[in-house]
């Protein structure tokens, strides 16, 4: 079972590095979502994985490790507010200039020449 | 007056010019000149007791952790360099309020120099190190706002920059030094430091944190070869030059020196580097002062020199020398100040300070004319003038040193720097005071008031005095002082008085001032000789080492930012894979001991669900909408992955952002294009490929890794789960970690969550602001658009649920503690209520009925949360401890009241805001002009549409 789970971390990321490599808004946010989902999950099976034992002090005796669980609950909920920043920032961007893609124009942003005295 | 008070008074009155100004000129000054006597009066009252030996001291524990401490303390040397910074900063006050232009802007002037003067009676009086590094640098900073005070003289703000290069650079290596120095001596405070000298001498890092601490002193105290900034910061008005850059800010290096003296000095190393530079310095600023026609660089280059001097003192490591060099110190900062003053009054009433342009000014000057000479004569070592006194016993210690192998070349290089020293003191008075009298000048010289006179008459008053009477004036002080430094109580024998008898030193004073003047005599004919000597520019070299370093930097910064976020995205992901194999190669890893579980049908359904969306997902993704389903499947999987391994908080979580995710991607597709070009070539997909799978498979078998082994280390999730019940009181250890044991991070969190609403917030209102806003709501309604917008079963259907999941919600939320849910759920929960409502009825119906914004909700849970943990301290228990209890109302079970569950509405509160004004943001953009609130819920609605027209019917029938 554990390699299948890791399998499936190892086919999220690279999903999500794929995604994000692409050179558009919308692509680029779905990739963030799957490495989102890669990281989540890794950090759970931190505690390693086990099947019947929640964290719940009155139902087993032997409970499994609370920490990770802890630690990916608020990382699901503050992922929510990074993909939302994201998505507001490449509404934007399109709607402003009507161009979603994430690279810089190499004739934009580039330094002034000469500095103040 | 306790000493943090006089180091912070300067601090804390500094805003009170700012403000007086509009009472004046004279209401700034005066304010600046109260706070800066109250100051003064303060560190008098502690005179007594020092100058009987006494230590003052003030603690207060600040950062006990980083060994930051704000510890103050008072003894001679402190007591001196104090009583200068503030005794002539009154003086300096009075000067500028009539120097300074009607025209420039005082008040700004005087809180600046109340700020510098702050730092400066700071780095006098800290006696922790950290404490004094900090003070150290808002010298710099503050000097730099001084410099460059003429914000329009291109000068003033290069030679301001050039000085906040240097010094700051310095400042850096300073902190370096005094961390190692603090790490040798176990302590961040000197007069524990200070005490170490057989440890620190011994260290193998003595010499490192002796580098170190002298680039700091030395470019501060403008010593050879950082001293090239002194001169360029003399474009800075008068007041300026005349306080920081010959009494206090240039001292500050030589004050860190004799600070430093009992534990650093002593060694050959001390010797060779700090006697060495400042000879060096001595001569050349010398030399160069005498070649120098502006008067202001006359005076910044002799600075140099009798900084050297000071400094070659200090070198000396004997403890007679470190007493003279105090004395000296003394006697510079008055007659250099008052020769700074004097150098203002010039350039004030004649209107140029070009010693060219100058002459014969006795007679319309008269007492600037006394001033000055008395001052310059001092300058020169004339005897009767306290200069004379200290140069005569400086040349007594150089008589007994023996440097470079010979006992006699030190004696023979010095007399020649008083030599030269004698020599432009002259010029100073003969070429600007005596010869033809000139009538060339841009305005008609003439004495000033004596707003501008006074300040350097007092100076030179106390020339005279001193150079009379050393012993009954400066004899306490110069034996406190001298006492701190060497850090002994008994004092080597010296005497301060004028004769000491025919002397090798008289001579070489003899020489030397003889000398001076014939050299002076034959000014006329060298200085042509010296200006067509080639000779290096320092502010050239300056400027082309500062533009390579510009020119590199944007290379550096240029070529790594391009713009390209694809790039940056392949440069993390495979730095990301680098670090990691380097940490696994290097580090060491469990055995694998645990066994594998075996697969269950669950197992592998979930896998390939999870495997197939994934790859469909990539293979379609350029179709967005079908991309995002696929997507939300992936998370279903994840969510159900979480039930099935224990973690039930975590898959109710994850099940409610998926949705709330969804419809924020699904409000975000309605603006962006529905389809992903497909734009790049094949060779980019196979190297993006490449590294993708590359980072995958090395995410995979770091995951695998971890599995098939146990903890490295014993776990803290332990602590947890027993203290779960006794101390949070709950059942539910993952809640009871996120509002208790961890609730400090949670508070942080929901802190982040509720700044991104906000940013999403404004971001709106920026774009519905903007030309793309006003394009956004005049486009056309689309014509294919559903006939019905708001369908009869979908507004009955999330009515009838709304309060369902209002009481699922708030159930969640209750039993948060000892069962799956709590805030975050319940908090997802409650947004998915009414976001139903918002999907269903439209957004403008939806809005018209909130009540309370969703901002007000954000900040009202985070202040429920503040006060839930500012609570514990009325209970006198560390900021968020949570307390709880159990209680028993008739006819309900025993229940529990934990503060905790308080802390958890704050959370509640914050998310379920920040979700909603997330998404309402949003749902904003999609209005366009002219669209109106529907009044009614829904488009078709029976009670209205069809009711209405039976009820005559049913009128008729009855």
């Amino acid at each position: 079972m554990e390699a299948l789970y890791s399998s499936a971390i190892g086919i999220l990321t690279a999903a999500g590095i794929y995604l994000v490599l692409r050179r558009r808004t919308f692509p680029v946010i779905l990739g963030l979502t799957f490495l989102t989902y890669a990281v989540n999950l890794f950090l759970f099976a931190s505690g390693r994985l086990v099947r019947n034992m929640p964290p719940l002090l009155d139902e087993t005796t032997t409970p499994t490790d609370p920490l990770p669980q802890a630690l990916v609950l608020t990382a699901i909920v503050i992922s929510f507010g990074m993909t939302a920043v994201i998505v507001m920032l490449a509404l934007g961007s399109w709607l402003s200039g009507k161009d979603d893609r994430i690279d810089q124009p190499a004739d934009d942003g580039q330094p002034r020449e000469g500095g103040q005295s | 007056m306790p000493l943090i008070l006089i180091a912070l008074l300067p601090f804390l009155g500094a805003f009170l010019p700012a403000v007086m100004i509009r009472g004046g000129r004279n209401a700034a000054a005066l304010s600046a000149g109260s706070v800066t006597m109250a100051a003064f009066v303060g560190l008098m009252l502690h005179a007594p007791a020092v100058l009987r030996g006494e230590v003052i001291t003030f603690r207060l524990d600040w950062m006990p952790v980083l060994g930051l401490n704000a510890n103050f303390f008072l003894d001679g040397l402190g007591l001196l360099f104090a009583g200068l910074i503030l005794g002539i900063g009154l003086l300096i006050i009075l000067y500028a309020r009539f120097y300074l232009d009607r025209a420039d802007p005082m008040g700004a002037f005087y809180t600046y120099l109340l700020l510098f003067q702050g730092a400066m009676v700071g780095i006098v009086l800290s006696d922790n190190v950290l404490l004094m590094l900090v003070f150290w640098e808002l010298t710099s900073l503050s000097s730099f706002l001084l410099i460059g005070y003429w914000k329009h003289l291109p000068e003033g703000r290069q030679g301001a920059r050039m000085a906040l290069v240097v010094t700051g650079m310095g400042g850096l290596a300073l902190i370096g030094g005094m961390l190692i120095l603090g790490q040798i001596a176990g302590s961040y405070d000197l007069t524990v430091i200070l005490t170490q000298k057989a440890v620190i001498q011994a260290h193998p890092l003595y010499i490192p944190a002796l580098l170190l601490i002298l680039l700091g002193c030395f470019t501060k105290s403008a010593q050879f070869p950082f001293h090239f900034w002194l001169p360029h910061a003399m474009a800075a008005p008068t007041p300026v030059s005349a306080y920081l850059h010959s009494a206090t800010m240039v001292k500050a290096g030589l004050f860190l020196m004799a600070r430093l003296w009992p534990v650093m000095a002593g060694t050959d190393a001390w010797f060779m580097i700090v006697a060495t530079t400042g000879l060096i310095t001595m001569v050349l600023g010398a030399l160069i002062a005498l070649f120098k026609d502006d008067l202001k660089a006359l005076l910044a280059f002799s600075t140099i020199s009798h900084l050297g001097l000071v400094t070659m003192l200090l070198g000396f490591g004997t403890e007679i020398a470190a007493v003279v060099a105090i004395f000296h110190i003394i006697n510079h900062a008055t007659f250099k100040a008052a020769l700074f003053m004097t150098a203002g009054i010039i350039d004030h009433e004649a209107g140029t300070r070009d010693i060219k342009r100058l002459g014969g000014l006795r007679r319309a000057m008269p007492i600037t004319f006394v001033i000055g000479t008395l001052a310059a004569l001092s300058m020169a070592g004339v005897p009767f003038l306290n200069g004379f006194l200290s140069k005569e016993m400086m040349l007594e210690e150089v008589t007994k040193t023996t440097w470079a192998g010979s006992p006699v070349t030190l004696s023979i290089v010095v007399t020649v720097a008083a030599l030269l020293s004698a020599a432009y003191s002259f010029r100073f008075v003969v070429h600007v005071f005596f010869g033809p009298e000139r009538h060339d000048y841009p305005h008609h010289p003439h004495d000033p008031g004596p707003g501008l006179w006074l300040s350097p008459a007092f100076l030179v008053v106390l020339v005279v005095a001193i150079g009379i009477l050393p012993a009954a004036i400066t004899g306490g002080i110069v034996a406190s002082a001298g006492q701190a430094v060497i850090g002994a109580a008994e004092l080597p024998y010296y005497s301060l008085k004028i004769w000491h008898g025919f002397t090798m030193a008289l001579l070489m004073s003899v020489v030397a001032v003889v000398g001076g003047a014939a050299l002076l005599a034959l000014h006329g004919w060298i200085a042509p000789l010296w200006q067509r000597a080639p000779r290096p520019e320092a502010k050239v070299i300056f400027d082309a080492v500062m533009g390579a370093c510009v020119a590199g930097a944007r290379r550096v910064t240029t070529g790594l930012t391009n713009g390209s976020m694809t790039r940056y995205g392949a440069v993390f992901a495979l730095t990301a894979l680098i670090a990691g194999l380097a940490a696994w190669l290097s580090g060491t890893s469990a055995p694998p001991v645990r066994d594998m579980r075996a697969i269950t049908p669950v197992d592998a359904i979930g896998w390939i669900l999870l495997v197939v969306a994934t790859l469909a997902a990539l293979r379609l993704h350029h179709n967005r909408l079908v991309a995002l389903v696929l997507v939300s499947i992936v998370g279903l999987v994840v969510a159900v992955t979480f039930v099935v391994y224990s973690a039930p908080d975590l898959a109710l979580t994850q099940a409610l952002v998926e949705v709330v995710t969804v419809l924020l991607l699904l409000l975000a597709l309605d603006f962006l294009p529905r389809e992903t070009p497909r734009e790049d070539p094949m060779p980019v997909h196979l190297r993006d490929g490449a590294i993708a799978v590359t980072v995958g498979i090395a995410a995979a078998l770091l995951t695998y890794a971890i599995q098939v082994s146990d903890f490295a280390f014993e776990s803290i999730s332990a602590y947890h789960l027993e203290n779960s019940k006794t101390l949070g009181g709950g059942y539910n250890v993952v809640n009871v970690i996120l509002v208790d044991f961890r609730a400090f991070d949670t508070y942080g969190e929901i802190i982040v969550l509720g700044i991104a609403a906000l940013v999403i917030y404004a971001m709106t209102e920026s774009i519905l602001q903007s030309r793309a806003g006003r394009r956004l709501v005049d486009r056309p309604v689309k014509l294919d658009a559903a006939a019905e917008l708001h369908p009869l079963m979908m507004v009955v259907a999330t009515r009838v649920m709304m309060p369902i999941m209002l009481m699922v919600g708030i159930y969640i939320f209750l039993r948060g503690h000892n069962a799956p849910g709590g805030g975050f759920i319940a908090g997802l929960v409650i947004s998915i209520a009414f976001l139903m409502q918002y999907m269903a009825s439209g957004f403008e119906w939806a809005a018209a009925r909130q009540r309370v914004p969703y901002h007000g909700l954000i900040g009202a849970g985070i202040i429920i949360a503040t006060l839930t943990g500012v609570g514990s301290w009325l209970v006198e228990r560390p900021f968020m401890t949570t307390n709880f209890g159990y209680f028993n109302l008739p006819f309900i079970e025993e229940f529990e009241l934990a503060t905790a569950a308080l802390f958890d509405l704050g959370v509640l509160l914050c998310v379920f805001g920040a979700v909603m004004l997330a998404l309402e943001s949003f749902a904003r953009l999609a209005h366009r002009r002219g669209e109106r609130a529907s009044p009614n819920a829904m488009d078709v609605d029976p009670s209205r549409d069809i009711v209405p027209d039976l009820a005559p019917n049913l009128a008729k029938e009855t």
